[in-house]
């Protein structure tokens, strides 16, 4: 059989690389995420189309019918298709898919958690690239809701100072993402290392600044791409940065320290003292008033003509029809994300303004996920968009005081 | 660690905190579902696992557990296992999958095609 006309399979979880604190799987255990990794491309592939032919043919009809207008807003529709046969049905096994990604994935780090916690402890005891701080409390947009669906959520610990959160978080990435993120989960990082690559060729930045790091795979790769720079990834939950750290350190990444710290205070390093400040993935697992001081602090550390970068979703502007804000919004009601929907209707320009940074200076763009094309698939965007977790991001950015850094060149 | 197992298998269930949202009329159908789904997952494993002990008896002629435990397919037998899980997966999910056929095309019940049969 000839590579193009080949259906469109998951790879097997065995393709997925191993480092120094991968949870081992069993035969079995492969095999269900196996069968999810497949299960959630049918639903966003064969059986997501469903939803808007239920929209256009049924639900809308009967929404124009009974109010004598069109939905006005994203939440409209939501209300309108939770009372609809199929979207119920897709939305019921969506939501089975993502607790027995949670289960099967928890199910194979119990069962070894001493192992792990042993493997873990020979990389973290003694490394000073590891600070935990008791005092840190878990901010109340971590702890209200288990996000993700996902028991416990980043903090939570079966031992006092295990690392199950972690590990389980990161292998279950494969299913989830039907391996969309690659070997290692970490195509996000790799796409943060060509995009900085391609636009800015030579730069060397000193000090990088990495918030809500979680396990700090989507920062590794940039570690490795640039060995001379000290980075500092942080993160309030210890859970995670114990597996983070003692992942990078496997993977040869021993220029990251991992710290425990909250965003919105980072009143412990002096104004100017980073060259790129960002996030991925995280602003939307904030709040509405930790978001503006998390970019405030953020602005106050970057240096001048140094880079911020944050890599999340496209916002819900007006362009974009409101069935697909509908659409996007699935995650926020259904998999335990409270901030999603509004973080996404927010207009990121103006937030980055209201830190600080000047209009000009301002950039969006578009980052596609790198991965190993020969084994993990293309990732899918467009129709067939698994809509908040397709491994395409756009990308919010400013260079600080840039105009004024060159003006002054001139 | 006190003196008592660590039932990791209960401690795997664990509820996600945040309330469940609700899919249909009874929270007995919502249970059902998770009970099916999790077996329709479970199959899927069992025919991974004989498709592993099919094809190491194919390769060695006698196999023991631990060749079934490390079996790593290559990317011929991967992409023959993905098409089995996805073949799998099309044959238990056709209800599901038919009901986007029929929101494709409006079809009339057959008592009124049986009606109009009479006519022609």
């Amino acid at each position: 059989m000839s590579s193009d006309n080949k259906l469109d399979v998951a790879p097997p979880y065995t393709a997925v690389a191993r480092h120094g604190v991968s949870p081992v799987p069993s035969h079995d255990e492969v095999a269900r995420f196996d069968f999810l990794a497949n299960f959630n491309k049918f639903l966003s592939g064969a059986l997501g189309p469903g939803n808007k032919l239920a929209y256009d043919s049924r639900v809308l009809p009967k929404f124009k019918k009974e109010q004598g207008r069109e939905p006005k807003d994203r939440f409209e529709i939501r209300h309108a298709m939770n009372a609809d046969p199929f979207h119920q049905f897709w939305s019921a096994l969506k939501r089975n898919s993502m607790e027995m990604r949670q289960q099967n994935g928890r199910a194979i780090v119990l069962r070894q958690i001493e192992e792990l916690n042993a493997k873990a402890r020979q990389y973290n005891e003694g490394r000073d690239t590891l600070e935990l701080d008791p005092e840190i409390t878990i901010p109340r947009y971590q702890s209200a809701v288990d996000i993700h669906c996902m028991p416990g959520s980043y903090h939570g610990e079966e031992y006092p100072g295990d690392i199950s959160t972690g590990a389980n978080y990161d292998s279950g990435l494969f299913a989830t993402t039907a391996g969309g993120l690659g070997a290692l989960s970490d195509g996000g990082g790799q796409a943060l290392v060509e995009w900085i690559k391609k636009t800015r060729p030579g730069w060397q930045p000193r000090r990088v600044l990495d918030i809500g790091c979680t396990i700090g795979h989507n920062i590794v790769p940039l570690a490795l791409a640039f060995p001379e720079c000290e980075i500092i990834a942080i993160d309030t939950a210890a859970p995670v940065l114990r597996y983070a750290h003692a992942r990078a350190q496997s993977l040869g990444a021993t220029n990251i320290r991992f710290v425990q710290a909250n965003a919105e205070d980072l009143s412990r390093w002096e104004d100017g003292s980073f060259d790129w400040v960002q996030t991925t993935m995280f602003l939307h697992e904030t709040s509405g008033k930790a978001l503006p001081k998390i970019l405030s602090e953020g602005y106050r550390v970057l240096a001048d003509d140094g880079l911020m970068l944050h890599l999340e979703q496209p916002e819900y502007h007006d362009g974009m029809p409101l069935f697909e804000q509908f659409l996007r919004d699935w995650d926020a009601f259904n998999n335990n994300e409270p901030f999603w929907s509004s973080m996404h209707a927010l207009d990121m320009k103006e937030e980055m303004v209201a830190a600080g940074f000047d209009r000009g200076e301002l950039f969006e763009t578009g980052v596609r996920a790198v991965v190993d094309r020969e084994i993990f698939p293309e990732a899918p965007t467009g129709e067939d968009e698994d809509h908040g977790r397709a491994a395409y991001w756009h990308a919010y950015g400013a260079w600080k005081n840039s105009n004024v850094v060159q003006e002054a060149a001139e | 660690m006190s003196d008592a197992a660590f039932d990791w298998m209960a401690a795997a269930n664990k509820k996600a905190k945040g309330k469940r949202p609700e899919y249909f009329d009874t929270p007995q159908d919502e249970r059902m579902l998770s009970i099916l789904m999790a077996v329709v997952g479970e199959v899927s494993v069992l025919r991974e696992r004989m498709d592993t002990v099919e094809r190491l008896l194919d390769a060695k002629g006698t196999i023991s557990r631990d060749d079934i435990e490390s079996y790593v397919p290559d990317k011929d037998a991967a992409y023959e296992r993905g098409v089995m899980i996805r073949e799998y997966i099309y044959r238990v999910m056709r209800g599901p999958h038919q009901m986007v056929e029929e929101l494709k095309q409006a079809e009339p019940p057959v008592e009124e095609v049986s009606r109009e049969l009479k006519e022609i």
